[in-house]
């Protein structure tokens, strides 16, 4: 028994905490009203193109994306358009929104609602790549790259190896493993036609020993296929990230910042993302719902609940057993890298790959004492930085020095400030660090 | 639905259970079977004054930042009683009770709390405060009680430790072997049924605490294995070649402080490198330095120096050996 593929720098093992594993997907009731996001993704937010009154049906386009790095916006719902308006959203900031009150469930047409598994795939590759782009598909592993951008291999790279992410490192997050377990045909089916698109031969799927029935289910899926290769990996967060997981898979590293994954041959994409272009591209489906984890340890009944995007969070929580009267924090998302929310209802978007809700004890940061040198985060971080210098750095807006040291190398994995005995809040001044010495770097350009 | 009201911050949002007085503790109750042997060896003196140091040691920090700094005292993080721990297992047990409160004062007073606090300070502060004493107290700090004798007094007969003996020995043209007949067999020496500091002298016990150390995570295993591994190799290198100044690597490992400075002096998180590759360097040059003051040096010992010597250098050794970034190629 050979020792389970791994990454080789830094990491943690944060408690699983996986409660809703054996939760299979329910479909979540449709709300009343839902809040879309026009901007649910990486690039420039997309142009709204209904207005108040307008009569909307499921899979219409309800805003179309500005340029190649944006995404159409679909209604995920039928009804009437109420108004554009400014909707709290996980960052924390108002954004705009198209506000639709639902009335029945009725689809545009052409859009195949059987749950037969397609399995021909007559598409080409150029045929493929737009129908993700129409389909407004974009990384639902929580980053919302625009998938067809990532389809498009700039001139004078090539795409060696697609590499699927099955791990879902983050603690209590349970969507990706229902979904490789449910539809791990469909997926299979997803990743032939992602191969084709990217003209690739070889595919690798990653997954974190800790799901040994999502590994087995589709190891026997993908058994005719010799070009697909189910790959355990070693529990470890964080796992997940597509630098790790290629380092693990395929043992190339992707150069630091701007270096990209097709820089060593590699197109890295997550399973819900697969499933989401299988849809579009068997079912002619555009993204509109998507596997939500809701989970939590004085929830009455964590689960994993296919949710149509812009229902409020709030709705998916009562599906779970509602609010517990001990709930400190609401995220959106895993607990290393997910976002506390101000309200519960904010709207799921199409990176909401979780809501944890967590106990109002465990919600506290604690106090935080002097940097003691241990070096415990720099042992864990993940990218060969040293945390506690670019923290220091940021702090003493020595700017330049932490450009110069990587800050912006730095993936906000959140492991540092997970070891760091002290509690020091080294993330939070790193980001510091990022942002200023991102915009330092564009002011320049400009 | 009842208004709550939800607290709101970056992530990540779950910690370690590991914190810095959690660390602390660990580290004492690593150096609790050393303490023992020192009661064993020692008797009533060990015990007097362990406590005297590490009293004076947390009540100067608490009077120094309550006081002085005017901050809220962290007495509470444990990192005073350890200082004055260390301090104490690196005295003579027959040391004046007066002269171990200037060690703690010292150490905690200039080794530590004058370069800002915890985590601010160069060098390793238990450290400080022996030297200190060793230069303004040179005879109280190398004459040490006769071992296993008169445990319950504190008045009792002197004797020169092994190193002592065979450093004099050396001097005076004597051979290792005749030497020997008059230093403890090699199994009690490891054991600690010799004279030295109060915690110093059992190797056994200082063992137990490293493996205790590894298997809680709080130091790795690089800087105790360079320096010991430096101070055998460079002993036996020097024991073939000039065997009338260098006794055998064995005498070396197990007298002096070298298991104590290598497992719990070396490995101080604040005074010591923060690379896998640093430490390496750091333990290693340590063990080198140990040798050469022990044989070409005026003094028989030559831990403390070579230790307080490579703190120095820490800041130098991080910039040399910082970690490779992922993806750079090198």
């Amino acid at each position: 028994m050979h020792k389970l593929k791994t990454f080789s720098m830094g990491g943690i093992h944060p408690p699983d905490n996986k409660l809703s594993k054996d939760r299979p997907i329910e479909k979540l009731a449709l709300p009343s009203k839902v809040y879309i996001l026009i901007s649910q993704h990486i690039g420039a937010p997309a142009k709204v193109v209904v207005k108040a009154n307008d009569k909307v049906k499921v899979g219409q386009v309800i805003a179309e994306k500005q340029g190649f790095v944006s995404a159409n916006i679909h209604s995920s719902v039928s009804g009437t358009v109420v108004k554009i308006d400014n909707v709290m959203d996980a960052s924390g900031y108002k954004r705009q929104a198209v506000v639709i009150d639902v009335e029945g469930d009725d689809w545009v047409d052409g859009i195949d609602l059987s749950s037969e598994l397609k399995h021909e795939i007559s598409a080409s590759a150029d045929q493929i790549k737009e129908r993700i782009a129409n389909a407004g598909i974009v990384g639902l592993g929580g980053a919302t790259f625009p998938s067809h951008v990532k389809l498009a291999i700039p001139k004078g790279k090539k795409a060696e190896f697609l590499i699927i992410n099955g791990v879902e490192c983050e603690p209590y997050l349970t969507a990706d493993h229902r979904l490789m377990l449910e539809k791990a045909d469909e997926i299979i089916v997803g990743i032939r036609i992602l191969m084709r698109a990217l003209g690739v031969e070889k595919a690798f799927i990653g997954i974190e020993n800790n799901k040994p029935d999502a590994i087995d289910r589709l190891s026997s899926s993908a058994t005719s296929y010799r070009g697909i290769e189910v790959c355990p990996l070693k529990v470890k967060y964080p796992q997940g990230g597509e630098k790790q997981l290629i380092k693990a898979l395929v043992d190339r590293e992707v150069p630091p910042p701007p270096g990209l994954p097709i820089d060593v041959g590699c197109v890295v994409f997550n399973v819900g993302t697969v499933f989401a272009v299988y849809e579009a591209v068997q079912k002619n489906k555009p993204l509109v719902e998507r596997v939500v984890t809701v989970t939590g340890k004085s929830l009455k009944a964590p689960g994993n609940f296919l949710t149509r995007i812009g229902t409020p969070v709030s709705m998916l929580i009562n599906a779970a057993g509602g609010m517990p009267e001990d709930t400190g924090k609401i995220i959106s998302g895993g607990p290393m890298m997910g976002k506390a929310l101000s309200s519960q209802d904010v709207p799921v978007s199409k990176g909401t790959s979780g809501v944890l809700l967590m106990k109002e004890q465990e919600s506290k940061r604690k106090h935080v004492g002097p940097c003691i040198k241990c070096a415990k985060c720099v042992f864990a971080c993940p990218l060969g930085l040293e945390p506690y210098l670019l923290a220091k750095l940021s702090m003493r807006g020595l700017f330049d020095k932490a450009k110069e040291q990587g800050v912006v190398n730095c993936l906000e994995c959140g492991c540092c400030s997970f070891v760091c005995p002290a509690n020091r809040p080294l993330l939070d001044y790193i980001r510091l660090g990022k942002t200023t010495v991102m915009r330092m770097m564009r002011q320049k350009k400009s | 639905m009842s208004k709550q009201f939800l607290k709101v911050s970056l992530s990540p949002h779950i910690f370690t259970d590991e914190s810095v007085p959690g660390i602390m503790r660990h580290v004492i109750i690593a150096l609790m079977p050393a303490f023992v042997m020192g009661l064993y060896v020692f008797g009533i003196g060990a015990l007097k004054v362990t406590v005297v140091a590490v009293a004076s040691a947390v009540f100067f920090e608490y009077l120094i930042q309550k006081f002085l700094m005017k901050i809220e005292p962290t007495i509470s993080d444990c990192s005073a009683a350890l200082t004055g721990l260390l301090l104490a297992f690196n005295l003579p047990s027959n040391m004046p009770w007066w002269i171990v409160v200037i060690g703690s004062f010292v150490s905690i007073g200039i080794g530590k709390m004058s370069f800002g606090g915890l985590g601010n300070n160069p060098f390793n502060p238990a450290l400080v405060g022996r030297v200190f004493l060793l230069i303004s107290f040179p005879v109280q700090m190398t004459t040490w009680p006769k071992p296993l004798t008169d445990r319950l007094s504190l008045d009792g007969i002197t004797s020169a430790t092994p190193l002592a003996i065979v450093k004099e020995g050396f001097k005076n043209g004597e051979s290792f072997s005749s030497l020997y007949t008059q230093i403890p067999s090699y199994w009690d020496m490891f054991i600690g049924k010799m004279g030295g500091c109060i915690g110093e002298v059992s190797a056994l016990a200082l063992l137990i605490g490293f493996v205790y150390l590894l298997k809680k995570k709080i130091i790795t295993w690089h800087i105790p294995v360079s320096m010991i591994g430096a101070v055998a190799v460079s002993s036996t290198i020097l024991w073939l070649v000039v065997p009338d100044k260098c006794a055998n690597p064995l005498f070396h490992l197990l007298t002096g402080g070298v298991f104590l400075g290598a497992i719990f002096m070396a490995t101080d998180y604040v005074t010591s490198p923060m690379s896998k590759k640093g430490m390496l360097i750091f333990g290693a040059l340590i063990g080198i330095l140990v040798v050469l003051i022990r044989v070409f040096g005026a003094y028989p010992e030559g831990v403390s120096f070579s230790i307080l010597i490579m703190n120095a250098f820490v800041p130098l050794i991080n910039r040399a050996c910082k970690p490779r970034k992922f993806g750079e190629v090198r």
